[in-house]
């Protein structure tokens, strides 16, 4: 049972100041099948809000009806004073970058980022002066008079992106831009990104499937699954406090532990450790990375446990070992030593890592 | 991957056929242009420019041609303001419907040329269906003569057979536009007319020229239309050929005219080629 | 899908459609009425209504004997459409050769020319061989002008053909015959059904080229444009109405196994593509 609205104790990097988005209660069903159930999202002045999502999640939907693609069958959108919802797309001071940058063929660079000005009936030196500062922001001066075909994906993403901008509008949606890119080229849009949108001090509202590139970008992520919000938070606090079992495993790796609480002390299987919460079941996310060799000499601080490695995978920075427990429960070890373990090894983790979740339900 | 027996086998049966029944009668035409018919009726094979003299010496078969031009320049036009805006709507507007709405409009074009040109001239007729029913409902005391035997007849009825031609590469280019292009341009500012004007109607403009195409080149030719229902004032030029082949019996001088419709036409044809790649932005 | 936006909407458009469609279909529609009225083709309002001229139909030979020539110059001209048509299509799609484009372009020429220029050109090559006119002049005329159909649909299907089953094939130890038969054909199922459908509809209501290559025997329009030129009754207008349902018969199943084949039909539209 995911909360739908922002959940009030989550939610850190929130500014004072009123918000400029407001999203309340907004669903959207496709015929028979619900896209989007009850949402509730604020966005602030300035900040870098990530929609985080699988396929079939409803975030394109949702960034979709912000900007006046789709209608919502209920709920509102407020920006400022204005009823969001009711305008036509051409009347929102709302600009998208496209999934495949929708460069108009047959103009060129400089016309493609001139037309949201040429539309609105702008002086013609007027516009020359903002396109060329428009394509400076983005380094793409030298294609002022190329038409789209001609220059790269990673190029043509500029573009886009100068075409919205120029507008100055109050918000910028952005629908999985850097998607079609190389991996290489990816990253290094995504710093660009930030920092340019620090530069502008628009708000920038992402969608995106890749956590990653969540992380690397937000002020705060909003993670959608299956139409509804699961949590709302900042990077940070999304990856270490995980709400759900479903975002502890979507946003990193996670060992998910099953176990039971009683008098203290949790446990699962072979493993135990101290908790504060009440007796009962539990759920509880551990992460590959806070489990590490026991020290040699126990202290009570910690939860201690013994595995067999079964799988050493290196990953660059670190290894991923496969740890076999007694009873046959597996857990996934993160460690920044490369040697190469065999046999048995003695493993410890802070019962604080140990971060309780709610169950994720299937839902239909 | 093909060997060059299988390249062999598949290319050398057409390339044959289309030798034989299309290039060669072709080339027939060109050099029976140039022969001349003897007074017994039969062709003289000399090499002479004397039927390209006659085209022009004499008035009527330029009038003629220009008729023809300006008959299918009309049918063009019409053709054009009825198809583009029905492929607008069925591209754009027609949602779940565009399926049916597209069988719809392809029904008639294959449907035979004479019954449809024939429905008109039942319906044209001094006492046809429309002048009576003009009568019937006392709009009209007598019957309205232009309708039938006139140029009228035959561009309204050429307008009725060639606007599905005309229809079938706008809408196909309208279908090509990538719907996140309208999107953007709304997106950026752009009323629905603005989007039209500045986005969708350049994009369709190699449709509208290949349309416009086939209606002039279709209509330029035409000779059934104009024998049914044309009358002595809607003669084309493909109508002095027929006699020329008929009655009138002078295939060379007809072959010269065909041979000077058919470089028409493949000009023509050059032409909007060129300007459709110019308009081509994929 | 665009204009599921708020305030969106054109309203003269849907009004235009209309009156097209009203354009296109109202002379058959009045054809078909008049095909039932006993008092002649014309005057409004049709009243006695009679099934009189499908009697009339149905008892004319000549009418009918001109529909069994028109169906078996049909059946020829597919024929001929498709042994030269399937070839020309995978030449154009996979070999390169001299004088490809123009090959191309003659094949598809038939396509836009007016019917004269190919029904008369064609006369003069039978006049030079010295051939009599004939049904047979008659089927090599339909033959030729239709090879550009089934070249389109079948160049079509082979687009949509998965080139590594053939592969497949020849890798498995098939020859290019046995592969053609085995693989590319049953592929092409539909393609060559839906081109054998239109090529038969084609032919079977084709006039302009006919007109010059007929011999003693009429086809079916030539049948009604002789009686044409010597009155109108409404006896053609029950046979018109005829001819239009099996067309409409025809094209709709055609369609219908286009749209089978693939997500979004642009059929006709490929064809014309084609050509421009």
């Amino acid at each position: 049972m995911a909360t739908t609205t922002e959940p009030a104790g989550l939610n850190t990097a929130q500014s004072s100041s009123p918000p400029l988005l407001s999203i309340r209660n907004v669903a959207k069903s496709f015929g028979r099948t619900a896209v989007l159930r009850d949402i509730s999202l604020q966005v602030a002045e300035g900040e870098f809000l990530t929609i985080l999502g699988e396929s079939g999640s409803g975030k394109t939907t949702l960034l979709r009806i912000i900007a006046g693609f789709e209608n919502a069958d209920s709920g509102e959108i407020i920006m400022g004073a204005d009823r969001l919802d009711r305008l036509p797309p051409y009347r929102r001071r709302v600009n998208t970058v496209f999934q495949h940058y929708a460069l108009f063929p047959h103009l060129t660079v400089a016309e493609n980022v001139g037309y949201g000005l040429k539309v609105a009936k702008q002086p013609k030196d007027e516009i020359a002066e903002r396109v060329e500062q428009a394509l400076a922001m983005v380094k793409m001066t030298a294609y002022a008079s190329s038409k789209p075909a001609k220059i790269s994906g990673g190029q043509q993403q500029r573009i886009a992106l100068a075409r919205a901008l120029i507008n100055r509008p109050r918000l910028l949606l952005l629908d999985e831009p850097l998607s079609a890119l190389d991996a290489n080229l990816r990253r290094q849009m995504q710093v660009e990104l930030k920092s340019l949108q620090r530069e502008v001090g628009i708000s920038f509202v992402f969608v995106t499937h890749d956590q990653e590139e969540a992380m690397v970008m937000s002020d705060r992520i909003a993670l959608l699954r299956m139409g509804e919000l699961e949590q709302v938070a900042s990077p940070r606090e999304i990856y270490s406090r995980p709400a759900t079992a479903y975002t502890a495993q979507f946003i990193g790796h996670t060992n998910l532990l099953r176990g039971e609480v009683k008098d203290g002390v949790a446990r699962c299987q072979s493993l135990s450790w101290r908790t504060g919460l009440r007796d009962g079941p539990g759920l509880f996310s551990l992460r590959p990375e806070n489990i590490r060799l026991a020290s040699a000499m126990p202290t009570g601080a910690t939860a201690r446990f013994r595995g067999r490695i079964r799988q050493q995978a290196f990953h660059g920075a670190t290894d991923l070992l496969q740890v076999e427990c007694a009873d046959g429960l597996a857990i996934s070890v993160r460690t920044a030593s490369h040697e190469n373990w065999q046999g048995d090894l003695d493993l410890e983790f802070s019962p604080s890592d140990a971060v309780p979740v709610r169950e994720s339900q299937e839902k239909s | 991957m093909f060997s060059r027996a299988y390249r062999a086998a598949i290319t050398l049966p057409p390339l044959l056929w289309v030798a034989v029944f299309l290039l060669f009668p072709y080339v027939l035409l060109f050099f029976y242009s140039f022969w001349l018919v003897s007074p017994t009726q039969t062709i003289v094979h000399s090499w002479t420019l004397d039927n390209y003299r006659e085209l022009f010496r004499v008035n009527v078969y330029l009038q003629t041609l220009f008729r023809s031009m300006w008959i299918a320049a009309r049918v063009m036009i019409f053709s054009l303001m009825l198809g583009y805006p029905l492929a607008y709507y069925l591209s754009f507007h027609a949602g779940k419907r565009k399926d049916l709405f597209y069988q719809l409009v392809i029904i008639p074009l294959w449907v035979s040329y004479l019954v449809r040109a024939y429905a008109w001239k039942t319906i044209l007729g001094s006492d046809g269906v429309l002048n009576t029913l003009l009568q019937y409902m006392h709009v009209t005391k007598h019957p309205l003569e232009f309708l039938l035997y006139s140029p009228f007849a035959v561009v309204l009825t050429l307008t009725h057979i060639y606007t599905p031609f005309a229809f079938l590469p706008i809408y196909a280019s309208l279908e090509h536009i990538p719907r996140n292009l309208v999107e953007a341009s709304h997106d950026l500012g752009a009323s629905p007319f603005q989007t039209f004007w500045r986005v969708i109607f350049p994009l369709s403009i190699p449709g509208v020229l290949a349309g416009a195409t086939f209606a002039f080149v279709l209509s330029l030719g035409d000779f059934l239309a104009p024998l049914l229902l044309g009358g002595p004032s809607g003669i084309m030029i493909s109508n002095i050929v027929v006699s020329l082949f008929g009655a009138a019996y002078n295939w060379p001088l007809g072959a010269a005219i065909s041979l000077c419709m058919l470089l028409l036409v493949l000009a023509l044809l050059f032409v909007s080629e060129n300007l459709e790649k110019k308009w081509s932005f994929r | 899908m665009s204009g599921s936006g708020p305030g969106h909407t054109s309203r003269w458009l849907p009004w235009h459609a209309i009156a097209v469609f009203g354009f296109l279909y109202l002379p058959i529609v009045t054809l078909i009425v008049y095909s039932f009225n006993g008092s002649g083709v014309g005057g409004f309002p049709p009243h006695n209504l009679t099934l009189d001229w499908y009697r009339m139909l149905f008892a004319d030979d000549a009418i009918w004997t001109s529909v069994l020539n028109s169906f078996l110059v049909a059946l020829a001209a597919v024929a001929i459409s498709l042994t030269f048509g399937i070839p020309a299509a995978l030449a154009l799609d996979r070999a390169n050769f001299p004088g490809k484009v123009l090959f191309r372009r003659l094949v598809l020429l038939p396509l836009i020319l007016p019917g004269i220029i190919t029904g008369l050109s064609l006369l003069m090559l039978f006049r030079e061989a010295a051939v009599k006119l004939s049904l047979i002049t008659i089927v090599l005329g339909h033959g030729t002008a239709l090879i550009s159909v089934a070249t389109t649909e079948v160049f079509a299907g082979l687009q949509k053909l998965d080139r590594a089953q053939e592969e497949a094939s020849l890798d498995l130890g098939a020859n290019y015959w046995q592969t053609f038969w085995r693989v590319t054909i049953p592929n092409l199922r539909l393609s060559l059904i839906g081109a054998a459908l239109l090529i038969f509809t084609l032919s079977m209501d084709e006039i302009a080229v006919s007109f010059f290559l007929i011999g003693r025997d009429n086809t079916l329009p030539l049948e009604i444009w002789g009686r044409l030129r010597r009155g109108i009754t409404p006896e053609i207008n029950a046979i018109s109405s005829i001819i239009f349902i099996f067309s409409l018969v025809a094209i709709v199943i055609w369609y219908r196994l286009r749209a089978s084949a693939e997500a979004k039909p642009e059929i006709v539209a490929e064809l014309v593509e084609t050509v421009s």
